[in-house]
């Protein structure tokens, strides 16, 4: 059959790698190029060798402060976001009524999409901060706060969903034996409940990690109107489409090159995460 | 003891509604403000909708008419349906193939697939854009094509790992009784891929359906433009004029099809989306 199989590659296989071939390989092949490159469009680059990744360095005012801004913004989020995803999991598996209620409205927020999810956040938070007088734009660590509390709002959920799956795996029978030998409800807690969710907790780290670190829909409907609140993603594009003039092409490069590093940074995360997570399978 | 477990439960459920209070009040102050007057909501954003404050439908009439959302909504939804269906149908046939024929080429394939996971948008963005607008991709049919070429990786990853679990033996009885690849995928592979299906149309679904930047970038803010676009360019005053009522009206029906989608598929969309974190 497989012999036969062979012969159907246009009708299986051909649509799926020519769409693949079109929106993915080459667009990332050419990107890489157009990186070493100044360029207005992409057929009038010009080879500029190392140029974009030394500007982008030493001389771009905005990439290392977004960078900066990232790095302590996925450190937040993860460790918000997991602890009360976890906490209400927690409260969720207690065998109580009405769980399937609770699980179902804290999910929600999960399923809207970052631009309406933004533009919800900008009402509420500048409604709060006009009672000041003030609004998101007026101090950075605002947008930067408001970016932390809509993101635990639309990851907790989630989160919460992979942690509940996670504590009912958990034997009934090793709750009741540390119950019968006496362990206090904090020293279950550390002692079984949390060594047992181990790999409930890679992976929620992983997911808070990448999205916050790719976060961009939500990045520019909060945040687009203030230069100082900008994440990696939203930088980038920044670089690429708010400039115009004679130096386009020296942007346009310079907004290559930072996709280039932000590519690396997230296909680094993933070979963390495949080789924590590949450790892990090996010991179980 | 039993007396101290109750007032603990009590405790429990006093914490989990003020939660829920809290989850939900974000969307239910956007739903309160679209049936307030332009001038009370950027002013008292958290005051009720009472008096003369209250305004009626008029804030929906104004955000349906203004920016013509049916046609965004038929936009977004002609481009959802079509690219999940193509996305499930294509992929799976692709990663049958891969699993199946099992050569150098299908692995440096599947190889190819898994590594444009990791990939970011931004990445791709200008080249795609520029490509997309060569190509005459820029239309509703062409975006359709993009995400396929876009979601193929999530989808192969997901249907293969579930096709290695599959025995062959079911396949070549098929073979035997005198069926093509064609008859055997579709009747006997494709019905037992139904599972990992619905969560790669779920997974996909959701992302066609809310994202922003290549809708942007391709199909313009004109009117081919998608849901996420037109809600972002009458929240930037892309529209002239900013009229909070009509946008608040916009956020709530940008809201509600997807919280009834919810509501009817909860199961397979919870299911749906924790199978694709795990494996993903």
């Amino acid at each position: 059959m497989h012999k036969s199989l062979k012969k159907y590659f246009p009708v299986f296989i051909l649509p799926v790698v020519a769409a693949f071939a079109i929106a993915f390989a080459v667009p990332f092949l050419v990107g890489i190029y157009l990186s070493f490159t100044h360029f207005r469009t992409v057929d009038s680059s010009e080879w500029v060798g190392l140029a974009n990744y030394i500007r982008v360095f030493t001389q771009d005012e905005t990439f290392l402060n977004s960078l900066w801004l990232t790095v302590k913004f996925t450190a937040v989020s993860i460790i918000s976001v997991n602890v009360i995803a976890f906490s209400i999991a927690l409260l969720l598996t207690k065998g109580l009524k009405g769980t399937d209620f609770f699980r179902t409205v804290f999910f929600m927020p999960n399923l809207i999409g970052g631009i309406v999810l933004g533009h919800i956040w900008s009402l509420i938070i500048n409604g709060i901060l006009g009672i000041f007088g003030v609004d998101i734009t007026y101090n950075p660590s605002y947008g930067f706060w408001g970016l932390v509390v809509l993101m635990n709002w639309q990851m907790i959920g989630y989160m919460m969903i992979i942690y509940i799956a996670g504590l009912q795996n958990i034997p009934a029978h090793i709750h009741e034996a540390a119950a019968i030998d006496g362990a206090s409800s904090s020293r279950e807690l550390f002692g079984i409940t949390i060594p047992m969710v181990m790999p409930s907790i890679t992976i929620c780290t992983f997911l808070t990690l990448t999205n916050s670190f790719k976060l961009f829909d939500q990045n520019l409907a909060l945040n687009g109107k203030s230069a100082d609140t900008s994440l990696l993603a939203l930088d980038i594009y920044k670089t690429f489409y708010d400039h115009t003039g004679l130096r386009l092409a020296e942007w346009h490069g310079m907004g290559q090159a930072k996709a280039v590093i932000f590519f690396l940074l997230a296909a680094a995360i993933a070979f963390v995460q495949l080789r924590v997570t590949s450790r892990k399978e090996i010991k179980h | 003891m039993k007396s101290k477990s109750r007032k603990n439960n009590a405790t429990v459920y006093a914490v989990l509604f003020l939660l829920t209070a809290l989850f939900i009040s974000p969307v239910f102050i956007v739903l309160m403000n679209s049936f307030k007057g332009n001038f009370f909501i950027s002013d008292e954003p958290f005051s009720l909708p009472v008096g003369e404050k209250f305004a009626g439908f008029d804030n929906f009439i104004k955000g349906f008419t203004q920016s013509d959302f049916l046609s965004a909504f038929v936009n977004s939804l002609l481009i959802t349906v079509i690219s999940v269906a193509g996305i499930v149908l294509l992929t799976s046939m692709a990663a049958w193939y891969i699993v199946r024929v099992g050569n150098r080429f299908t692995k440096l394939l599947y190889y190819l697939f898994t590594f444009s996971m990791i990939v970011p948008f931004q990445m791709v963005m200008y080249t795609v854009t520029y490509l997309a607008f060569e190509l005459n991709l820029n239309s509703i049919s062409g975006i359709v094509f993009i995400y396929l070429g876009f979601g193929s990786g999530l989808s192969v990853f997901m249907f293969s790992g579930f096709i290695k679990s599959i025995p062959t033996e079911i396949e070549e009885a098929a073979v035997i009784d005198g069926c093509d690849p064609i008859r055997t995928f579709f009747m006997i592979v494709f019905p037992i891929l139904r599972p990992t299906a619905i969560t790669v149309a779920i997974l996909n679904a959701m992302w066609v359906w809310n994202d922003y930047l290549l809708p942007y970038l391709v199909l313009g803010s004109g009117e081919k433009r998608t849901l996420p676009v037109a809600v972002q360019m009458a929240l930037t005053g892309g529209y002239g004029n900013k009229d909070m009522g009509a946008l608040m009206a916009m956020l709530v029906l940008a809201i509600v099809p997807i919280i009834v989608f919810y509501l009817f598929c909860q199961k397979y969309i919870i299911k749906g989306v924790v199978a694709g974190a795990v494996k993903g």
